[in-house]
C-alpha cells in the first residue's frame, strides 16, 4: 500500500468508519441538522443537545464514505462538553490541517485522535468528506436548520 | 489527420471485424501516460471519453488554417469553415443515417438538446393534466427537464418501472401511455448501469398510441450503430465528448416534421432571416434552433470523431467490446464479495458494481492511487440508485481502446481495496 493511502485510511479511522462513536440521537436532543455531499451521496444528520453555551451530548445518523463517518464520529467524541467558541476554534484547526496539511500552523498532536485525519490534505477530491460533519455542527449550531451542502 | 486516417484504414487492422487494440492506443496520445507512477488504466470512458489525435488535430487545424464566423463572410476563410462546419453535419446526418441534413441540430451536448425539446416542442403540446412518461433509469438530464416543463404547465411526470437487474417492464411502460400522454423520453443505454434498451420495440409501442418519443442515445452513440430511419424516433439526443469528439458539441436529431413546427428556442444571430422591429422572420431548419456564432471547432471536431469511429467500424467495435464485458463481467464475479449492479441481458460495456461494504468513494480513491480512473457516485441518477436500494456504485466503463490487461489491473486494484479495508 502507498504511504499516502496508509495516511489516508490510518486504523483509527478505518476503526472509527466501522464502529462509530455515538450513532445514534441523543435523548434530549435540542438542535440538529442534515448534511450532504452531492458528489457521492453522503448524508449525515447531527444532532445536538445544548446547554446553554455547552455541548452535553452530540450524535449522529446517516451513511457515508469512511472518510465521512470517521470524521464525523471522531469529532463527536471530541466535542462533548465544549462550548461553541472551543468547537469553533477546534473546527478552524481541524480545517487548516485538512486542507494545508503539513504547512498548516496547527500542530495535529494538539488536536487528540482528530489527528488521524492528517493524511486527507494528500487527497484533495476527499476534503469536503472530512469536513461535511463539521459544517453540519455549524449549521445546528446556528440553528438554522437548513441542509447544509458541501456544494 | 488525413494521413492518420489513411494509416488507420490501410494500417493493417487485420480483418474487417477484429481490432487491433494496440494500433488502436497508438492514436490516444493521453493513454501513454504514468498517473502516480502507474500506467493510467482509464475506466471512464461512460464519464468522458479520450480524444484520438485526429480529433485534436482537426480541432488545432481548423484554427491554424481556416478561423473564421460560419454563414456570413463573403471571404474564403468564412466559406471554408462554413464549408467544413456544414461537412462536419453531414457527416452526422449519414453516421445515424438521418433522412435529411437538416434534422441535425448542433447544441451544446445531451443536456441541451433535451431542454430544448422540452421548452420548445413541450411547451407548445403540453398542457394542464397533460402527462409526460420517462423510464425510473433515467439521467438527471432526462428527468429535470421534464419536471421543469411539467411544473410551469401543471402536467404530471409519469414514470416506467424497471426490474431488479436494471430492465424495462415493457407491458408496465405500456400501460402508463395513456390518452394524456404527450411524450415518452429514454434512455437508449443506461448510463449508470449500460442497459441496452429496446428502443425499436418501444418507439412502435408508442406511435401506436401516437405518443411521439425522445431517446436519450448519449452511451449508446459510443457503441451502438445507430440509424434513425429504422429506430423510428422522433427526437434523438447525443454528446460529443462521450463519442471521442470534443466537449461542448453534441447533436439533437429532430424528425423534420417536427422541427419545423417548433417555435425557435433561443433567440439571436443565424436563427433568422429577417429583422424588423416589428417582426422578425425566422430562419430555416436547422438554422433556427441555431442562435448565435455555433461552437465551429466542436462541430468539425466531432465530424472527425465520427470518421475515426466510422473508420474502425461500429461492429467491430462492438465485437470487441462485447468480448471485453464478458471477460470483465467473468472477473469481476471472482473478486470476494463484489456484486455487480445491473445484469441486464441486454448490455453495453458498463459495469457498475458494490465490493462488500467499502463505499464506493472509498474503492475509488484507492483505485485512483493504482492509477486506475472509475467513476464512483449516484451517477446523476439518483432515483435510480433509489430504486436500486444503493446509496453509490463504483463504475467501470470500457471503450474500445480499452484491453483485457486493463480489466486485469482493476481486478488487482480492488483487491488492495480488499487489503486495506481488511
Amino acid at each position: 500500500m502507498s504511504s499516502e493511502l496508509r495516511d489516508l485510511y490510518q486504523e483509527v479511522v478505518i476503526d472509527h468508519s466501522r464502529k462509530p462513536r455515538n450513532f445514534r440521537k441523543p435523548e434530549g436532543a435540542n438542535r440538529s441538522a442534515e448534511g450532504v455531499n452531492p458528489l457521492c451521496g453522503d448524508q449525515i444528520t447531527l444532532y445536538l443537545k445544548l446547554t446553554g453555551d455547552v455541548i452535553e451530548d452530540i450524535g449522529f445518523e446517516g451513511a457515508g464514505c469512511a472518510i465521512s463517518k470517521a470524521s464525523a464520529s471522531l469529532m463527536t467524541t471530541a466535542l462533548k462538553k465544549k462550548t461553541k467558541a472551543e468547537t469553533e476554534t477546534l473546527f478552524e484547526q481541524v480545517h487548516s490541517m485538512l486542507t494545508e496539511g503539513p504547512s498548516a500552523k496547527v500542530d495535529p498532536q494538539a488536536l487528540g485522535k482528530l489527528a488521524a485525519l492528517s493524511g486527507v490534505w494528500e487527497f484533495p477530491a476527499r476534503v469536503k468528506c472530512a469536513t461535511l460533519a463539521w459544517h453540519t455542527l455549524r449549521s445546528a449550531l446556528d440553528g438554522a436548520g437548513a441542509a447544509v451542502s458541501t456544494e | 489527420m488525413r494521413a492518420q486516417r489513411q494509416s488507420l484504414r490501410a494500417g493493417g487492422l487485420g480483418a474487417p471485424e477484429s481490432l487491433d487494440v494496440v494500433r488502436v492506443r497508438a492514436d490516444f496520445p493521453i493513454l501513454e501516460q504514468r498517473v502516480r507512477g502507474k500506467p493510467l488504466v482509464y475506466l471512464d470512458s461512460a464519464a468522458t471519453s479520450q480524444k484520438p489525435r485526429a480529433v485534436i488535430d482537426a480541432i488545432a487545424n481548423y484554427y491554424l488554417e481556416d478561423n473564421a464566423n460560419v454563414h456570413r463572410g463573403v471571404h474564403l476563410l468564412s466559406e471554408r469553415a462554413t464549408q467544413a462546419y456544414e461537412g462536419a453535419r453531414g457527416k452526422v446526418k449519414r453516421f445515424i443515417n438521418a433522412a435529411h441534413d437538416h434534422e441535425i441540430v448542433f447544441v451544446r451536448g445531451t443536456t441541451e438538446a433535451i431542454n430544448l425539446v422540452a421548452q420548445t416542442y413541450g411547451r407548445r403540446r403540453v398542457s394542464p393534466g397533460d402527462e409526460i412518461l420517462i423510464t425510473e433509469m433515467e439521467h438527471h438530464s432526462d428527468i429535470v427537464p421534464w419536471q421543469l416543463l411539467c411544473e410551469e404547465k401543471g402536467a404530471v411526470l409519469r414514470v416506467a418501472p424497471i426490474d431488479d437487474e436494471g430492465q424495462l417492464l415493457l407491458d408496465e411502460m405500456e400501460r402508463l401511455i395513456g390518452p394524456r400522454t404527450r411524450l415518452l423520453a429514454l434512455a437508449h443505454v443506461s448510463n449508470a448501469l449500460g442497459t441496452i434498451n429496446p428502443v425499436r420495440r418501444i418507439v412502435e409501442m408508442a406511435h401506436r398510441r401516437k405518443v411521439p418519443v425522445l431517446v436519450d442515445g448519449a452511451q449508446a452513440a459510443p457503441h451502438l450503430a445507430l440509424d434513425m430511419q429504422s429506430l423510428g424516433c422522433d427526437f434523438y439526443a447525443f454528446s460529443g465528448h462521450k463519442l471521442f469528439g470534443p466537449t461542448g458539441i453534441g447533436v439533437l436529431y429532430g424528425r423534420a416534421e417536427l422541427l419545423e413546427e417548433m417555435p425557435p428556442w433561443q433567440g439571436g444571430g443565424d436563427m433568422i432571416s429577417s429583422v424588423t422591429f416589428e417582426k422578425t422572420t425566422y430562419n430555416k431548419l436547422p438554422y433556427k434552433f441555431e442562435a448565435g456564432t455555433p461552437d465551429i471547432a466542436g462541430a468539425i471536431g466531432l465530424g472527425a470523431a465520427i470518421d475515426y469511429v466510422s473508420a474502425l467500424g461500429l461492429s467491430a467495435i462492438a465485437a470487441h467490446e462485447h468480448g471485453l464485458l464478458a471477460y470483465a463481467t467473468e472477473a469481476l464475479r471472482r473478486v470476494p464479495g463484489l456484486r455487480l449492479i445491473g445484469t441486464a441481458k441486454e448490455k453495453a460495456s458498463v459495469l457498475s458494481f458494490l465490493l462488500g461494504d467499502v463505499h464506493p468513494h472509498d474503492i475509488g480513491t484507492v483505485l485512483d492511487r493504482e492509477g486506475i480512473a472509475i467513476r464512483t457516485g449516484h451517477h446523476c441518477a439518483q432515483p435510480l440508485m433509489r430504486r436500486l436500494g444503493v446509496a453509490a456504485t463504483a463504475r467501470a466503463s470500457l471503450a474500445f481502446y480499452n484491453r483485457r490487461e486493463d480489466v486485469d489491473a482493476l481486478v488487482l486494484g480492488l483487491h488492495k481495496v480488499l487489503e486495506v479495508f481488511a
